[in-house]
């Protein structure tokens, strides 16, 4: 069996007392696009701020490229990194956000070059020259002088995707990245999210968008309160599940 | 729903659409704007005939003496205030840190500060050689504090420490207001938690919390005249040495009064430029 690129074991989070996660297990191998579905608050959500470690897990383990995120084991131990170690392991990681999270004292292609300049220490004018191209690919050639709120929100959106590629990530996330949006603009940012799809780029998705999942993802999980209920293929998962709950929700979103 | 050349509408709506808007008489304005202008009338004319030798005014208001004092408080200002800030956004990043021993710190420094007089810290740190006759860091340099605390040193200390504390404060909630995805946004590029809040978050902070320190600067200007107790020869301190030998007081407080107003107003254009800078990009034509 070939390592997965990501492998999420016994993954359990509380905040207070909600239990966000209980005792989730997945693996993701590399190249792959995994879409997670489910209702508000069933977790998919902080799942995928686990892998990025926005949120710290308390019990379990998350393994990316066989590194293990945010702990060592030391003498039967774990050992919580240091806030260096953990930006470090960020750098394979690329996340996008529901809200875009665009710098907005920035111009696009500020917001895009920042990390590669100021986080990599890479040379500036090689930087630019890239983040000029990533703006090409996302279709935004002509904006980068402009900043966000001169942007539409689609048009951040991307701008956002640009900024995490940047970082050259080995796995990009995506948290709900269109439901922030007018409907007219979710086709331009799915485009971009399918090139990349394309390209090979291993991605965890959470959406709401069942087409998309539909069209591009390889595997499809259906998450509520806190676990995995069913995952599977999209053909399977979408089309015909086998548990109660999905098909519930299914048909709920689907009305 | 386009109105056909055949909709009848109804009668009795007659077309205004050529009519001019009439000018209203605006009583109310005019009666304040009268009675305002015979309160100042009056003003004028008990100042005119008042114990007042303007001529005293006219001739202290450049003399070197009032000059160099204005200089000095400017200078204390500018100095004390850039102190202020420095520590301000230490101690704000301190509070706002996961360290529970920095957020003490922080903590018991603004309580310390905000809560004793200003006019009392300043005689403190003048007064230091009563404390420690002798400062300085073993084994490389000490000296007297009697020479060490003049009464800059002992100024700028005293006010460039207590405006710390306020200013930490001011920014602290400057940096409560950006958004928390600005910080993660800032994490997932991998950022570490002092190069987000330097990058990012401070950026933004600074749009907000200008107005304000525009308001403590203001205050600071005002602050140093507290100097003149402890021999720091700023404006208000020149201005009563020479009516303590002229016996012009009223004169001489004007004198001061009016430079502490011509520093004020000339404040408030630099502050709009400032903002004017950190507001880029959030206004919808900044390009």
């Amino acid at each position: 069996m070939i390592q997965p690129f990501v492998a999420i074991r016994n993954v359990s989070k509380a905040f207070g007392k909600f239990q966000a996660l209980q005792n989730v297990s997945l693996d993701v191998q590399a190249g792959q696009v995994l879409c997670l579905i489910g209702a508000s608050g069933s977790g998919k959500t902080t799942l995928l701020r686990c892998v990025n470690q926005l949120v710290r897990i308390d019990r379990g383990g998350i393994w990316l490229d066989g590194d293990l995120l945010g702990m060592r084991v030391q003498n039967g131990r774990l050992h919580v990194l240091n806030d260096a170690e953990i930006a470090r392991q960020r750098l394979s990681t690329g996340m996008v956000f529901q809200r875009f999270n665009l710098f907005p004292h920035m111009t696009a292609l500020q917001n895009v070059a920042e990390g590669p300049v100021q986080v990599q220490r890479r040379k500036a004018g090689e930087v630019k020259a890239e983040a000029l191209e990533l703006l090409a690919r996302v279709g935004l050639a002509d904006k980068a002088a402009n900043y966000p709120s001169q942007l539409s929100g689609g048009q951040q959106q991307r701008v956002a995707i640009a900024r995490a590629l940047a970082m050259r990530p080995k796995l990009m996330l995506f948290d709900e990245p269109t439901s922030a949006l007018d409907p007219e603009l979710v086709g331009e940012v799915l485009a971009v999210m399918k090139e990349l799809a394309r390209s090979h780029m291993t991605m965890i998705v959470v959406t709401h968008e069942l087409g998309f999942a539909r069209e591009v993802a390889d595997r499809v999980v259906y998450m509520d309160a806190g676990r995995i209920v069913e995952e599977g293929p999209p053909g399977q998962v979408l089309s015909a599940p086998n548990e109660a709950r999905t098909k519930a929700f299914l048909s709920a979103v689907l009305a | 729903m386009s109105p056909g050349p055949a909709q009848a509408l109804a009668e009795g709506f007659p077309d205004l659409s050529g009519l001019a808007v009439a000018r209203r008489m605006r009583w109310g304005r005019w009666t304040a704007a009268l009675l305002i202008v015979l309160a100042l009338l009056a003003l004028a004319r008990a100042f005119a005939n008042g114990q007042i030798e303007w001529s005293y005014v006219g001739r202290f208001l450049t003399v070197p003496a009032i000059l160099d004092g204005i200089i000095n408080t400017v200078v204390m200002a500018v100095a004390a205030m850039a102190l202020g800030i420095v520590l301000g956004v230490v101690v704000a990043i301190m509070r706002l840190s996961p360290n529970p021993v920095l957020r003490a710190v922080a903590g018991g420094y603004t309580w310390l500060f905000r809560g004793t007089p200003v006019i009392l810290q300043l005689l403190l740190w003048f007064n230091l050689a009563l404390v420690f006759p002798v400062i300085g860091v073993p084994g490389l340099w000490s000296g007297r504090a009697v020479d060490l605390m003049t009464p800059f040193l002992s100024a700028l200390l005293g006010l460039g420490i207590n405006q710390g504390a306020y200013t930490s404060e001011v920014m602290r909630a400057g940096m409560l207001s950006v958004d928390v995805g600005q910080y993660e946004a800032a994490q997932a590029i991998g950022m570490s938690h002092l190069r987000a809040l330097r990058r990012i978050i401070l950026p933004q902070a600074m749009r907000v919390v200008i107005p304000p320190l525009g308001n403590e600067f203001i205050s600071m200007v005002k602050m140093t005249s507290l100097a003149s107790v402890i021999q720091y020869p700023e404006v208000l301190h020149s201005a009563e040495n020479i009516y303590y030998a002229n016996s012009r007081v009223i004169e001489l407080l004007i004198v001061a009064g009016i430079w502490y107003l011509a520093v004020v107003s000339a404040l408030t254009p630099l502050q709009m430029l400032l903002e004017r800078r950190f507001a880029r990009g959030l206004t919808g034509n900044s390009g």
